[in-house]
């Protein structure tokens, strides 16, 4: 299994083989509980909030959640079946993480229902110490791999759902704008650090193949600082790009910034930089053979 | 293995197609120098799309390739080279400084054309 | 210690091309992105190539690297050639962007995550490199 396989797939515990008393008392208690059902729900849906558990949900929507899981618990205690046991682990997470809800609450609520569950056969079989004893024997490992599976299942959601979440923000921080015909604009805005320096980069890359472009115009000007690190990889970045055939042309370069690079080494006079991003535009069209109207003066080559 | 190398009126072309020893390398070098001659080719295009990797060598190999041959008149340029390769290559320092690039074989024509006609209606050289 | 390992014996320049290529096999089943396939199979190919240029013969070993949670790729270049004489020199250049005729240890540096190296005169060099997914 390759390791995004493994992430996707939520794990399950696996089950020991019952014995055939076993199955039959199993079938018998979850009968109960299903007659129970509308009590026992309630009992839980009461324990949660006392917990303090869930409060990104209201009192409604935990109600809601609570009959639809309340269900799935039951029917899996019943059958076993590790597909169904998956299938709903999987279904829960995509369904409460949107809701902002923490995998301590997660964990405690289905805890809370392995326990009103628990009490609840306590009550009915109290009298028969012997049977009492089977009968948990039968529910304690199939409710205790029910909460474990959803434990793993909703961390590792929750981890893609992270992983996932980060790379659409670094994407939409760092757009490739095609403008014209071979013209890219690439406005950086905000800090930028080692990993998203690496990211732009590469999106940059494969934007100039994409959009064959022989100009971009690096826009810096929403940068507030760089380090040496950051600073470097700017300029790999303008020499990887020109090895795509592209020339680069970085606007907005700040006092501080251009005194960064010299300061590891770069030769700024070899550096394509233009004050703003207009003018940046200009000597790319300049570059790129438009005519821009009206010329007043002859844009420098730098 | 040889890499075969086109002749399209004034240019050489030669695509790479796979991971060249070193000794390929050099005997692609020799073997576009020569032909720049017979043919009085005004240009050359070398093809690195299917390059999975440009290391030191091939680096500076090209680099010869291409002093050489302006040595003997004529351009080169070299294309193809992927985003991850271009990546790499930069960061370990190679730059191919002093060598022409383009996005592909069509850039690069479009290149060498410009260039050429550059040259040919100006009586000062075009620049390097 | 890791099960995996692969030792590709080094003299001549045909063994570069078989170091990086496996290497890139190797990470391309530890699921890598294809940037950093270039880089690793780039990184092989310098280290090889090094031993050839200055040690005539020596071997790339490349292993899984594992710790704790984390996965990735192991490349140790051992050879008994002559050894390096300045090994902080070797290591330090600027972030120039011209590479001086050296050994590129600096730009290997750069493609890997982590980095050691022990050489002395007359006992030869080994470079050990991982770089993590």
């Amino acid at each position: 299994m390759t390791d995004t396989q493994a992430a996707t797939r939520p794990q399950a515990v696996p089950m020991q083989p019952l014995s055939e008393s076993s199955i039959a008392l199993l079938r018998e208690l979850v009968a109960h509980l299903r007659q129970s059902r509308t009590q026992l729900r309630e009992e839980w849906a009461r324990r949660i909030t006392e917990a303090q558990l869930l409060t990104a949900m209201s009192k409604d929507e935990i109600f809601a959640e609570a009959t639809a899981v309340y269900d799935n618990y039951v029917d899996v205690l019943e059958t076993g079946a590790v597909e169904a046991l998956q299938a709903y682990a999987r279904n829960l997470s995509e369904r409460i993480i949107p809701r902002g809800v923490e995998t301590h609450e997660v964990v405690g609520i289905v805890l809370l229902l392995r326990d009103v569950l628990a009490r609840s056969l306590f009550a009915k079989y109290q009298a028969d110490f012997t049977k009492l004893n089977r009968v948990l024997d039968a529910y304690e490992p199939a409710a205790n791999r029910i909460a474990n599976t959803v434990a793993v299942s909703f961390v590792q959601e929750r981890e893609r759902v992270i992983r996932e979440q980060q790379e659409a923000i670094r994407e939409l921080s760092t757009p490739v704008l095609p403008v014209r015909e071979r013209l890219l604009i690439l406005p950086v805005i905000g800090t930028v650090d080692p990993l998203r320096a690496r990211q732009l980069t590469e999106q940059l890359l494969r934007g100039i193949r994409t959009n064959r472009a022989r100009v971009v115009v690096m826009d810096i000007t929403g940068v507030p600082a760089m380090d040496a690190t950051v600073a470097n990889h700017l300029v790999l970045t303008v020499e990887a790009s020109r090895l795509l055939g592209a020339t680069v042309i970085v606007t907005g370069l700040s006092p501080e910034l251009a005194q960064t690079l010299v300061n590891i080494g770069v030769d700024l006079s070899k550096m394509n930089t233009v004050g703003d991003l207009q003018g940046g535009i200009e000597e790319a069209e300049r570059l790129l053979g438009y005519k821009v109207a009206p010329l007043e003066e002859s844009a420098q080559k730098s | 293995m040889q890499v075969p190398i086109l002749k399209q009126s004034d240019y050489l072309i030669a695509s790479i197609q796979a991971a060249l020893t070193d000794a390929d390398l050099l005997q692609l070098r020799d073997a576009l120098v020569t032909q720049v001659g017979t043919f009085r080719s005004r240009g050359v295009i070398v093809d690195v799309t299917a390059l999975d990797v440009m290391d030191s060598f091939a680096v500076r190999t090209l680099r010869d390739l291409a002093h050489m041959i302006r040595l003997r008149g004529a351009e080169t340029v070299i294309v193809g080279i992927q985003p991850e390769v271009a990546f790499a290559m930069v960061q370990l320092g190679l730059t191919l400084e002093g060598v022409s690039t383009a996005l592909d074989l069509e850039e690069g024509l479009a290149y060498l054309d410009k260039k050429i006609k550059a040259i040919s209606s100006s009586t000062k050289e075009g620049r390097s | 210690m890791n099960s995996h390992e692969v030792r590709i014996h080094i003299d001549s320049n045909s063994d570069i091309v078989t170091a990086r290529q496996k290497g890139r096999e190797i990470a391309s089943q530890l699921g890598f992105t294809s940037t950093d396939l270039t880089l690793i199979a780039t990184a092989i190919s310098e280290l090889a190539r090094n031993i050839v240029l200055y040690a005539q013969e020596g071997e790339i070993i490349l292993t899984v690297a594992e710790e704790g949670a984390r996965r990735g790729i192991g490349v140790v270049a051992r050879d008994d050639g002559p050894g390096i004489i300045d090994v902080e020199r070797a290591l330090q250049e600027g972030f120039s962007t011209s590479r001086s005729f050296g050994m590129g240890l600096s730009g290997v540096r750069r493609l890997v995550d982590d980095f050691k190296i022990i050489s002395e005169v007359g006992s030869g060099t080994t470079v050990s490199v991982k770089k993590w997914k």
